[in-house]
């Protein structure tokens, strides 16, 4: 269903994201993991056609994202890091807006609405402002907004950050209700969510794929958390290597990505 | 088209739940009426003073409202549009990025052209509003005197078109920043420099004289507003809104090739 080869983004000298590489089936619930600056946000915004990534190709259902950028918008909903919301509208009339956007056609957009709300429990908050709403029901706003035309594809940059232990278990049951027969790419740095939400994992370190593999296959020998680090560490181990660096110097952090 | 209707519903809609359309709003028909009401004054006491004089009655025949009233507001009111337009159009794009709705819309599948015709549309509805309502002054003229009613409403179109340029000029000074009030300023300065390059034209040579003259704004729209519509002015003002937002639209597209 998603394609990614080779994907390269430099922004002037640094490079962002380095050749990354990896693919989802369809229905499959992939994890993008990575620790804050490792690319994650920059890649999810160059399969969305957000950012055109410098070099390498992505498809989606098929469809190139650069050449074909119409095509793969049309198939996917994409929830941004904070939630693209109008603070100055309603719930409602901006999930009426939003399907408009996305071309649901005229007769049905009442439908997706009412259905997206459902399906995001907003029912009691529909005529409330935005502005008003409180950081759990924004996110779940940016949900219904990102189901709202029904897409093959959703990709979820961070989709419970910044909540209390209750909402998050409520985003992360809901996007599991919401997987089914969707493709789904959630990027986070909270592994539980993971362990508990992904069919496959992706970790990203310094714009490189560390790790490409299933969640069963991974956790086989250890917790998701020892993985994680073994991977990380030795990544970066490896990075420092490349970059030649003289041993026995103290450990580098590693660069500042952009994004998240 | 669906498209571009959507995103101008909401622009207007913004515009219209923001404080911001009021007070800008509220500000120019306040000074409308301040500048009106001077003018007329002025133009009582010339009109008494000269009914006074001896053959004042040949200089009386001079004095009409169209040159006197109504050509000065219209003018004062174009300086204020070079203050007020970038407060309204500060906002459309750099908002947006701001606040990360770019990231909806861009992602959306609309084409771009849609997203800035969309938002000109609507920003040119409230200016439509703003600039219709100064019409009463030229309401009350027709009503107690007897104006020229072509050269009144030549005037206004010119006006309005103006107002047209300089929103097409502010939404791209918008769509090149994410703070408001370099966006704000920058399309201040564009609009300044379009009314005042024409001072160059005098001392220029010849070619470079016309050409100066025929890119300041304010040659154009005073032309209007002295009654003549000329082509070659409709035809200045078609090239500059669609120049402007063509643009725009590579502006919003750059991010694509940055």
């Amino acid at each position: 269903m998603i394609e990614v080869h080779d994907l390269t983004k430099r922004y002037g000298d640094r490079v962002a994201v380095a050749g990354v590489s990896f693919s989802v089936a369809r229905g499959q619930v992939l994890g993008f993991l990575g620790p804050n600056g490792a690319g994650k946000t920059t890649t999810m915004r160059m399969l969305t056609g957000f950012l055109p990534p410098t070099s390498g190709t992505a498809r989606v259902a098929g469809f190139d994202v650069f050449t074909q950028s119409a095509e793969v918008r049309r198939r996917i909903g994409y929830l941004p890091e904070n939630p693209p919301l109008y603070p100055d509208m309603t719930v409602w009339s901006y999930l009426t807006f939003v399907a408009k956007l996305k071309g649901v056609a005229r007769s049905q957009v009442a439908d997706a609405r009412e259905r997206a709300i459902a399906r995001t429990g907003l029912a009691a908050v529909g005529d409330r402002l935005l502005s008003h709403l409180s950081k759990g029901y924004r996110q779940r706003v940016g949900l219904a907004q990102a189901i709202i035309n029904e897409p093959e594809v959703l990709v979820l940059d961070e989709p419970t950050i910044g909540l209390d232990p209750r909402q998050i278990i409520e985003i992360r049951s809901l996007i599991k209700d919401l997987a089914g027969e969707r493709t789904v790419i959630l990027s986070t740095h909270i592994l539980p969510e993971v362990s508990q939400v992904c069919d496959k994992v992706v970790i990203i370190n310094d714009g490189r794929i560390a790790c490409e593999d299933t969640l069963a296959n991974l956790t086989r020998e250890g917790s998701l958390e020892e993985v994680f680090l073994r991977f990380i560490t030795a990544d970066t181990a490896l990075a420092h290597e490349r970059d030649a660096t003289p041993p026995g110097e103290p450990d580098q952090p590693p660069p500042a990505g952009h994004g998240g | 088209m669906r498209n571009v209707l959507t995103i101008a519903g909401r622009e207007l809609r913004s515009i219209f739940v923001s404080p911001i359309a009021y007070v800008v709003m509220t500000g120019f028909l306040l000074l409308g009426g301040w500048f009106f009401f001077n003018l007329l004054a002025r133009f009582n006491l010339l009109v008494s003073m000269y009914s006074s004089f001896q053959g004042g009655a040949e200089a009386m025949q001079r004095l009409n409202v169209n040159e006197f009233v109504l050509a000065p507001l219209l003018h004062n009111l174009s300086v204020v549009l070079v203050i007020l337009v970038p407060m309204i159009t500060m906002r459309s794009f750099a908002e947006e990025k701001r606040s990360g709705t770019y990231e909806l819309l861009l992602t959306s599948p609309v084409g771009i052209w849609e997203i800035v015709l969309g938002k000109f549309l609507g920003t040119a509805v409230f200016l439509t509003v703003m600039v219709a309502l100064t019409g009463i002054y030229g309401a009350i003229l027709a009503f107690y005197g007897n104006p020229e009613l072509g050269i009144m409403l030549a005037g206004y179109l010119g006006l309005y078109l103006l107002a047209l340029t300089f929103l097409a000029i502010g939404m791209f000074a918008s769509s090149l920043t994410e703070n408001q009030i370099i966006a704000a300023v920058t399309g201040l300065v564009i609009m300044l420099l379009l009314f005042v390059v024409g001072w160059a034209a005098d001392t220029a040579g010849e070619t470079l004289g016309a050409v100066l003259r025929y890119t300041s704004v304010i040659e154009h729209s005073s032309e209007m507003i002295r009654g003549v519509i000329d082509t070659k002015s409709l035809v200045y003002f078609a090239s500059m809104i669609a120049g402007w937002m063509f643009l725009t639209e590579r502006s919003v597209e750059s991010i694509r090739w940055r």
